[in-house]
C-alpha cells in the first residue's frame, strides 16, 4: 500500500523558488504579463523592419535570420551616438540602491524586475562584446552572449517596465534604468518585435494624426457631443473652432480625452475654461494627438509622430500652443520636440492674454501646460470659482510620473485643486512628488491582455491611495494624465473600490462660475452637486 | 482554555514563523526585502502579509466569527491573486497555520490533553481556507470584470456616437455604471 502523507505533509507545499543565478533561469512567458504582438499591417504602415504577425507565445518569433547582427549592430551605434547609454553601461557599482524602488518589483516580486537586474539584462551583453573583461572572462565577468533566449528575455522584461524613472532617483550616481528600456525597446524594434498595443495607436497615428485613429469629422462629432452636454448643465452653449487659420493659440491634448470617461469630463472641463475667457483658440483636427505612442518604439519614430505639431502651428499661422493634461506628452514635448523638430521661431514666446503673465519656462519650446496656464489665472484672480460645488470630494492627487519627475511639474496642478476644492490630501511623502509611484501601466503597457502585470505595478500607488480613504475618506484621485485616467481607474476599482479619477480640469470646471450660467444641478458627470441631491 | 492561552503565550512565535513560511513561496531577492522593509508604503506586500496574518490570528484567538476575517484574507489574497502563484498556492497561506501551531507547540499538544481544543481551532482555520477560496476566485472574477469594462468604456462613446448604441433604459445604465448618460443630448448625431 501507499504509504499515506501525514496531514502536515499534504499541506505542506513548497513553492520556494530554486535558487539559482539569474542567468541560468530564461524568461517563462505568463499569462497576464504580457500583451500581444503586432500586427503585421501597422507595422508595414510605418515602414518597420520585419513586418508580419507574431505572437509572444510562440515559439518561432519569425525573426530575420541576421538578427543577432542587427541588434549588436545598432548597439554598438547607439553607444557611440548617445553618451548617456555607454555611460549607464559602465559605472553601475551595483550598490542595489535602485533594487526596491520600482513598482513592478514591489507589486509583483519577481527579481529580475530590479531595476539593477533589469539594466544587467542588457548590461551582460554589452560587457561579452565590449568590454575586454566579458569578452575575456565571460561569465565570472558577468558577461553573456546574445542568444534567442537573452532576446526573449529582454522582451520580456523591457516591456515589464513603464520607463517611469522612479529607481533613478535612488541611484547615486544618477543611472536612468528608463532609457536603458529605451534602448531596448528600440534595438528589438529592428526585429519587429512591438505590441499590438503600441503599434497599432503609432500606426494610426502617423495615417490619421491620433492613437484612436480618428478622421476629422469623428473629433468634431465628439465634441459637437460634449457641447451638448455642457449645455444641458449649464445653459451655455461653448463655440470652439477647428482648424481656424490665424488664431493666436493651438490647442493639442491627448486624443483619449476625447473619447474615454473620464477623460472626456476633463475636455469639457478645456472647453468651459476657454470659453468663459473668451480666449482666441483653435482645435487642430489633424495634430489631434498630444500622446506620443511612438516614443515607446524609437526615437526616429517619436520624433517622426511629433513633427505635426509645430507643422500645424506654422501652417495655422498661431502665436503659441497650449497642451491638454497629459504625462507622457510632455515628458516628449519638453525634453525633446524642440530639439527634434524645432526651432520653433516662427512662434512667440508664450504670454497668457489674460494676464500678461509672460512663460519664460516654454520659452524656447513655446508650448504651455494647461495647468500652468490655469495656475497663473487663479494667481491673478481671473477666475470665478466656487470651490463648494466640489464638496462631495475628497481629493487626492496622483503625480505622473513624467509630469512630476521629467517636468518638475508639481505646484501647479495642487494649486489649481486647492483653488477649486474644499478638501485635499496629500498621500504619504514617499509616494508623491518626485518619489511617486507609476500607475503601473505607462509606456503603452496600459492594454488589457497584461491586466495581472498592471495590477502588480499598480499596487503600490494604489495601496497609498487606500491610505488616505482610510484615514481622510479620500473619494476621488485626481491626475493630469490622460492614461492615468483611464488606468487608474481600473486600477482603483481592484484595489481601492469607491475611489474614482479625475482629471484637474475637471474640478476647474465645476468649480467655475461662467457668465450667464444657469444654476447648476449637477457636475459635469451628470451627478447631483452637494445640496442639490434628491431633486430631479 | 489550555490551548488559548498556550497560543496567546506564543504569539510572537507563532506569527514570526507564519510569517517566513508566507514569504519563503517569494524568491530570496525578494522575500528579503519583504521582510526587512517596514515602511508600509515601500512595502506595501509585506505590509498586507503582516497585517494581515496578524488580524487572523487575533480573531483565531479571540474565538468569535468576527466581521474582519474576510478583511484580513482578502489583503493578502488580493494581492496573490495577481502575483505568481497557482490558485492553490494563492491561498495555502492559511494551512501554513496548522502546521506552525503543531510545530511551536508540539509538546505542549503531546503532554496536555489539548486534542480536541486543537481540532476546534483546525476547523477554525478550515472554514478560513474556504473563505479564502471564495475571495480568490472574486479577485480573480473581478479581472476578468476590468479587461471587459476597459475595452467598453474605450470603445463607447465612439459607438454611441455613430448612433451605434441608443440611450439606455435606467437598469441598463446601472449596469454599465455610468451616471453620465442621464445627461440628455439633444439628439444623437449622425
Ligand atoms: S524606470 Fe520605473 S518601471 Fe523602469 S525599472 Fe525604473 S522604477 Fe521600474
Ligand atoms: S542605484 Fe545606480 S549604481 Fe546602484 S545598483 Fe542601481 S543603477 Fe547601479
Amino acid at each position: 500500500m501507499a504509504k499515506l502523507e501525514k496531514p502536515e505533509e499534504l499541506i505542506k507545499i513548497d513553492h520556494t523558488p530554486p535558487k539559482k543565478d539569474w542567468m541560468d533561469t530564461p524568461a517563462e512567458f505568463k499569462e497576464g504579463m504580457y500583451c500581444w504582438g503586432a500586427k503585421g499591417k501597422d507595422l508595414k504602415i510605418l515602414d518597420f523592419p520585419n513586418a508580419r504577425d507574431w505572437s509572444p507565445k510562440e515559439e518561432d518569433w519569425k525573426l530575420p535570420e541576421n538578427w543577432k547582427d542587427t541588434i549588436l549592430e545598432a548597439m554598438a551605434d547607439r553607444l557611440s551616438k548617445y553618451r548617456s547609454f555607454r555611460l549607464f553601461m559602465d559605472i553601475c557599482v551595483r550598490c542595489g540602491a535602485c533594487a526596491d524602488k520600482c513598482h513592478f518589483f514591489i507589486g509583483g516580486g519577481d527579481p529580475k524586475n530590479m531595476p539593477v537586474l533589469r539594466a544587467e539584462l542588457m548590461r551582460s551583453v554589452y560587457r561579452k562584446y565590449h568590454t575586454t573583461g566579458g569578452k575575456i572572462f565571460g561569465k565570472t565577468a558577468g558577461a553573456r552572449e546574445l542568444t534567442l533566449d537573452v532576446l526573449k528575455e529582454w522582451w520580456y522584461y523591457f516591456y515589464q517596465c513603464t520607463e517611469c524613472r522612479r529607481c533613478s532617483v535612488f541611484c547615486p550616481y544618477g543611472i536612468d534604468t528608463a532609457e536603458i528600456t529605451m534602448m531596448g525597446r528600440e534595438f528589438m524594434n529592428l526585429l519587429g518585435l512591438n505590441t499590438g498595443w503600441i503599434s497599432g495607436p503609432v500606426a494610426n497615428c502617423y495615417m490619421k494624426g491620433n492613437h484612436l485613429g480618428l478622421e476629422p469629422h469623428a473629433i468634431m462629432n465628439s465634441i459637437e457631443g460634449m457641447i451638448d452636454d455642457i449645455e444641458t448643465i449649464t445653459g451655455i452653449r461653448v463655440n470652439p473652432s477647428f482648424n481656424r487659420k490665424g488664431a493666436e493659440i493651438l490647442f493639442v491634448t491627448p486624443s483619449g480625452d476625447l473619447f474615454a470617461d473620464p477623460g472626456t469630463f476633463t475636455c469639457m472641463g478645456y472647453l468651459m475654461l476657454f470659453h468663459e475667457l473668451g480666449i482666441d483658440y483653435t482645435w487642430s483636427t489633424y495634430a489631434s494627438e498630444g500622446g506620443n505612442f511612438g516614443f515607446f518604439t524609437s526615437n526616429e519614430t517619436a520624433k517622426r509622430l511629433n513633427s505635426k505639431i509645430y507643422a500645424e502651428a506654422k501652417r495655422l499661422g498661431v502665436k503659441w500652443i497650449i497642451g491638454g493634461e497629459c504625462g507622457h506628452m510632455w515628458r516628449v514635448l519638453s525634453q525633446y520636440m524642440d530639439t527634434w523638430n524645432g526651432p520653433a521661431d516662427f512662434l512667440e514666446v508664450p504670454k497668457s492674454p489674460i494676464t500678461g503673465t509672460v512663460f519664460d519656462n516654454a520659452k524656447s519650446m513655446k508650448m504651455v501646460h494647461v495647468t500652468e496656464f490655469t495656475a497663473d489665472l487663479i494667481k491673478n484672480g481671473k477666475l470665478k470659482l466656487d470651490p463648494r460645488r466640489n464638496d462631495n470630494l475628497k481629493v487626492t492627487y496622483h503625480d505622473s510620473c513624467n509630469t512630476a519627475r521629467g517636468m518638475g511639474l508639481l505646484e501647479e496642478p495642487r494649486y489649481i485643486i486647492n483653488n477649486v476644492c474644499n478638501h485635499f490630501y496629500e498621500m504619504p511623502d514617499n509616494t508623491i512628488r518626485e518619489q511617486t509611484f507609476c500607475c503601473g501601466s505607462g509606456t503603452g503597457l496600459n492594454a488589457s491582455e497584461n491586466m495581472e502585470l498592471r495590477m502588480r505595478g499598480g499596487l503600490p500607488r494604489a495601496n497609498a491611495v487606500k491610505h488616505v480613504r482610510d484615514q481622510h475618506g479620500v473619494n476621488m484621485l485626481a491626475n493630469i494624465c490622460a492614461i492615468d485616467r483611464a488606468t487608474l481607474s481600473a486600477s482603483m476599482d481592484y484595489w481601492v473600490p469607491g475611489v474614482k479619477v479625475t482629471g484637474v480640469h475637471e474640478l476647474v470646471a465645476n468649480a467655475l462660475i461662467m457668465k450667464g450660467e444657469k444654476e447648476r444641478e449637477t457636475d459635469l458627470r451628470g451627478e447631483p452637486l452637494p445640496g442639490k441631491e434628491g431633486k430631479e | 482554555m489550555i490551548l488559548k492561552n498556550l497560543l496567546s503565550e506564543k504569539r510572537a512565535a507563532i506569527l514570526e514563523r507564519w510569517f517566513e513560511m508566507v514569504l519563503d513561496s517569494y524568491p530570496a531577492d525578494t522575500s528579503s526585502f519583504l521582510k526587512q522593509q517596514k515602511n508600509q508604503f515601500a512595502n506595501p506586500v509585506g505590509a498586507a502579509i503582516s497585517q494581515g496574518i496578524n488580524g487572523i490570528f487575533e480573531e483565531l484567538l479571540s474565538g468569535k466569527d468576527s466581521d474582519t476575517i474576510p478583511a484580513f484574507l482578502d489583503n493578502i489574497i488580493r494581492v496573490r491573486a495577481v502575483q505568481d502563484f497557482t490558485p492553490s498556492q494563492a491561498v495555502a497561506f492559511i494551512f501554513h497555520l496548522k502546521k506552525v501551531i503543531r510545530e511551536e507547540l508540539e509538546k505542549e499538544i503531546s503532554e496536555n490533553q489539548i486534542s480536541d481544543e486543537l481540532f476546534a481551532i483546525e476547523a477554525r482555520i478550515d472554514k478560513m481556507a474556504m473563505l479564502s477560496f471564495d475571495i480568490y476566485v472574486k479577485c480573480r472574477e473581478k479581472i476578468y470584470d476590468i479587461k471587459a469594462n476597459e475595452l467598453r468604456n474605450m470603445t463607447f462613446r465612439l459607438l454611441q456616437r455613430a448612433n451605434l448604441i441608443c440611450e439606455l433604459s435606467e437598469p441598463e445604465q446601472a449596469l454599465i455604471g455610468s451616471k453620465n448618460l442621464n445627461v440628455k443630448r439633444k439628439e444623437v448625431t449622425k
